[in-house]
This record gives C-alpha cells, sequence and structure tokens, in this order.
C-alpha cells in the first residue's frame, strides 16, 4: 500500500468520489424517510381494531397483501430484489425506470418492510392505559392514533430508524448490479482504470465510515432533541 | 333530586365468566357515591361500562334520560361528560402537564387554546399542580401524577367523575395529598363515584356506599347504615376482614 498512491487517487478522482457519496446519502436519506413512511402506514392499518363488519373484510385481504410484501423483501436478496424491480418493471408493465429512481425504490420497498414490523411492534408495545386514558377523555381511535400512540411510537422507533439508516448508506452498494452510481461502483470503475484496488477501496471505505459516523451521531442529537429538557422548570407561584 | 346516571339490569361477561349480574343503581346529581367490595368482585368492570371502556352484553345506561346502549353512534360524546381517573394515572407519556390537560378540551370540545390553557390552568391549582406545567409524566411522582390526572379529567368540565382506586398504586405517604383533593371535590359539590378501598375515607366523604360482591351489589345506603349496621352476612364478613 502506497500513501502516495493514495494521494494521488484522491486529488485525480476527488469530484468522482464526492458525487458518487451524493448518490449514496441521496439513496439512503430517501429510501430511509419513504420506508419509514411505508412502515408507519402499514403499522397503523394492521392495529385499526378489528370489527365484524365488511370494512373489516376489505381489511383482511390488504393486511394479508401487505404480509406478503413484507415477508417478500425480508426474505430475498436487496440485490435480487435490484434485478426484479429494475427489470422485472420494464418487463411486466413496460415501465422504464431511471435507474437512480429504481434505486430509491428498492431502497424504500426494503426498508419499508423493516420499519413495518418495527412499527407494528412499537404499537403493540405502548401500554393499554395510554389508548384508555385517550378513549376517555372522548378522543377517537384516530385521535388516539395521532395525537397519543404514535408520537410514542416515532420516539421509540427513532433508533432502530437509525440502524436502518446506517445499513441503506452500506447497503447502496448492491445497487451496483444494475449501474446505479454509488460509491462502491465509482470505486470500481477508478479501480478498474489505474489497478490500485486496495488503495481504492480503502478510501471508499473512509467515505462510508464518515457518512455512517455522521448518521449515527445526528439521529442521537434528534433523540435527545425530542425528549425535551432533562429537568423541567418550577413555576413561580404566587 | 336529577338522577346524572342510571342503571339497569347491567350484566357483563368474559366469555363464560359472568363477571356482573343484573347490576341496578344510579348516581345522583352532586352526590358522592364510594363502591366498595371484595378484589375480583367487578366493580372495576362496573366503572367501565359506566364509560363503555367495556361494552356490557345487556341492560341499560341512562344518562340524561337517553339509554345510551341503544344509541351507541357518539360514544366519544358521551365520554366527555364522564372524567376518568385510573388506577394507574395513565397519563400521557408524549405529553407535558398542561398539554395533558388541554389535548381533550382542544381536540374533542374544540374548545380554543387560550380557553383550554385558561381551564387547564384552574384545575391545575385545584389539585395544587400549577408549578408543573412544564414536567412531563416520567419526572412526577406518583401522588403529583394522579393528581394531574384528575386535574386532565376536570379539564373537561364532566359532569361526573369516575375514579377507580386512585391511589392503590401509591407510596402509602403520597395517598394523603391525592385523597385530600379528592375530598376538596366532594366539598365543592362535584358528582363522584369512587372505587376504594380506603374505609375510612369513603365513611368520611360518601353519601352512599355500594358494597358489591361477586357480580352483585349486595347492599347500598348511607355510610351508617352500610359500614356501621350492614344488613348482609356478606357485607359483615367483607368487613370484618378489611378491619381487622
Ligand atoms: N379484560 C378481561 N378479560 C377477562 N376477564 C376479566 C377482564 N377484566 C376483568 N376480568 C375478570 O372480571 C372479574 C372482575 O374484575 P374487576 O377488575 O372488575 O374486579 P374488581 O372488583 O375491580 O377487583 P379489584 O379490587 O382487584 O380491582 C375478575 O374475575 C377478573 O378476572
Ligand atoms: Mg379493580
Amino acid at each position: 500500500m502506497s500513501l502516495e498512491w493514495m494521494f494521488s487517487i484522491v486529488e485525480n478522482n476527488w469530484h468522482l468520489f464526492l458525487r458518487a457519496m451524493g448518490i449514496t446519502l441521496l439513496i439512503a436519506i430517501v429510501g430511509t424517510i419513504v420506508g419509514a413512511v411505508i412502515g408507519f402506514i402499514i403499522g397503523i392499518i394492521d392495529t385499526i381494531p378489528k370489527k365484524q363488519t365488511v370494512k373489516n373484510y376489505i381489511l383482511r385481504v390488504i393486511n394479508f397483501i401487505l404480509t406478503c410484501y413484507v415477508e417478500f423483501f425480508r426474505g430475498t436478496p436487496m440485490m435480487v430484489q435490484a434485478m426484479i424491480v429494475y427489470f422485472g418493471l420494464d418487463l411486466a408493465f413496460g415501465i422504464d425506470l431511471n435507474i437512480l429512481t429504481a434505486g430509491i425504490l428498492v431502497v424504500s420497498l426494503n426498508t419499508g418492510a423493516y420499519m413495518a414490523e418495527i412499527v407494528r411492534g412499537g404499537i403493540i408495545a405502548i401500554e393499554k392505559g395510554q389508548y384508555e386514558a385517550a378513549q376517555a377523555v372522548g378522543m377517537t381511535h384516530f385521535q388516539t392514533m395521532v395525537y397519543v400512540v404514535l408520537p410514542q411510537v416515532w420516539r421509540n422507533s427513532l433508533p432502530a430508524t437509525g440502524n436502518q439508516l446506517v445499513m441503506n448508506i452500506k447497503d447502496t452498494a448492491v445497487l451496483s448490479v444494475i449501474g446505479v452510481n454509488e460509491l462502491f461502483f465509482q470505486a470500481k470503475s477508478i479501480s478498474g482504470a489505474n489497478f490500485r484496488y486496495f488503495e481504492t477501496f480503502f478510501i471508499a471505505s473512509i467515505l462510508y465510515l464518515i457518512m455512517t459516523f455522521t448518521a449515527t451521531r445526528l439521529l442521537r442529537y434528534m433523540a435527545k432533541r425530542l425528549d425535551g429538557p432533562q429537568a423541567y422548570d418550577k413555576k413561580e407561584v404566587l | 333530586m336529577d338522577t346524572v346516571i342510571d342503571i339497569k339490569h347491567l350484566s357483563k361477561s368474559f366469555g363464560n365468566n359472568e363477571v356482573l349480574k343484573d347490576v341496578n343503581f344510579h348516581v345522583n346529581k352532586g352526590e358522592v357515591v364510594c363502591l366498595i367490595g371484595s378484589s375480583g368482585s367487578g366493580k372495576s368492570t362496573l366503572l367501565r361500562c359506566v364509560n363503555l371502556l367495556e361494552t356490557p352484553n345487556g341492560g341499560e345506561i341512562i344518562y340524561k334520560g337517553k339509554d345510551i346502549l341503544q344509541e351507541m353512534k357518539n360514544i366519544e360524546a358521551y365520554r366527555t361528560h364522564l372524567g376518568m381517573v385510573f388506577q394507574q394515572f395513565n397519563l400521557f407519556n408524549n405529553l407535558n402537564v398542561l398539554e395533558n390537560c388541554i389535548l381533550g378540551q382542544i381536540k374533542v370540545l374544540k374548545r380554543s387554546k387560550e380557553e383550554a390553557i385558561k381551564t387547564a390552568t384552574t384545575y391545575l391549582q385545584t389539585v395544587g399542580m400549577e408549578a408543573y406545567v412544564n414536567a412531563r409524566p416520567n419526572q412526577l411522582s406518583g401522588g403529583q401524577k394522579q393528581r394531574v390526572a384528575i386535574a386532565r379529567a376536570l379539564s373537561m368540565n364532566p359532569d361526573v367523575m369516575l375514579f377507580d382506586e386512585p391511589t392503590s398504586a401509591l407510596d402509602p405517604e403520597m395517598v394523603g395529598e391525592v385523597l385530600k383533593v379528592m375530598r376538596q371535590l366532594a366539598d365543592e359539590g362535584n358528582t363522584m363515584l369512587i372505587v376504594t378501598h380506603e374505609m375510612q375515607f369513603a365513611r368520611e366523604v360518601s353519601d352512599r356506599i355500594v358494597f358489591m360482591d361477586k357480580g352483585v351489589i349486595v347492599e347500598q345506603g348511607t355510610p351508617e347504615q352500610v359500614l356501621t349496621a350492614p344488613q348482609h352476612e356478606r357485607t359483615k364478613v367483607f368487613l370484618q376482614r378489611t378491619t381487622s
């Protein structure tokens, strides 16, 4: 390994690395956010109280479809999912996705499947007393979820969401199979030209670390903000 | 006398466990009624049926002349007339003290934020918690939480306050502060239905005491009638056990 090589690789390719980092971050961040939204929607649908009505029948069908979705995306490699989404959509529906869009879609759907489980568990973990207290002041199920339950679920699932973001930053690498120009793909193409595989990928690994480390810190900061001040100020009482 | 809630032939089963059997009783305006009875006799279930946290299997719940069970469409509106205080406090964990007391006012009663804060502040003063508006539930002691829970219920200006063993989850040294608030509410003429194991308290504040056993109301009357001169064998046995 030679330091000179590293410097020269960075010097000659820094703009390519930066661009690739940008794409990696874009896919990971958008994918995590969209995935979290999908996860919350599924978690909410899944925990709607079941009553013996026609609406319930429709709910069951929806729940079945959602279960299939979750099982598929949790049970297959993301690399395979990327191939299926990118080539399959074209084949089946003639939808020719832009590669970047396909990448974001795959990561979103994948994250959504994991987040659905996290949110579902988070909703179930909220004490019954929270629902009952909300009902007792006359709130509907919807109001109870929006103002009482989901804010708590969101706070409790923030660490898991952070984990997903970190995983997504790393796992975007598999999107190179469909030609997404993210950091791994870029490193591969740079090293293919200079034949300095170790140095190039060493640089890539540092860049991945910078991104994941920053993401972890940012999320920890967010959680702290949500928790509010450690101590409350007692108001002066006359 | 104005009857606020009139319960007729109420029954409730969990599976084949018949928990309430043909329960009849009423609460008048301004009256303080204490429900007593041994563990598992159905006191909580009865209270929870009154605000429909449990759905009764049969009978009637007449509120201001209307049978609520016949008009199940607007349960939410009905519940705003009943203030519920739970054994486990159940403050909203994601909200601070003030927010706990204004959420229902704003979202359910559609009061303006200013009005809600004003009302909440009044009742937080009643329970002596006005200094803690910014505190979160996990920063409060049990007694403080329960007093906030009482203020939250009062903030909805209900017709009846329901209490399910409000002091049973508290450390002994905090029971007094909560009972003091409840005594004050009773003196102010609030209508209250209280499930309690605090016999001394029940004797002092109640207009009427209702004794339940195995899902039926065995006897009811003034504190003297029920606690000093009980008519039924089951009441005598229960009182002996609780006083000894
Ligand atoms: N959700 C439920 N599902 C099944 N059984 C229940 C449920 N809630 C209560 N029960 C049963 O109903 C009976 C009455 O319970 P309830 O909680 O009303 O008694 P209680 O008088 O409030 O007792 P305690 O003084 O211990 O609070 C008990 O046998 C209990 O096991
Ligand atoms: Mg009970």
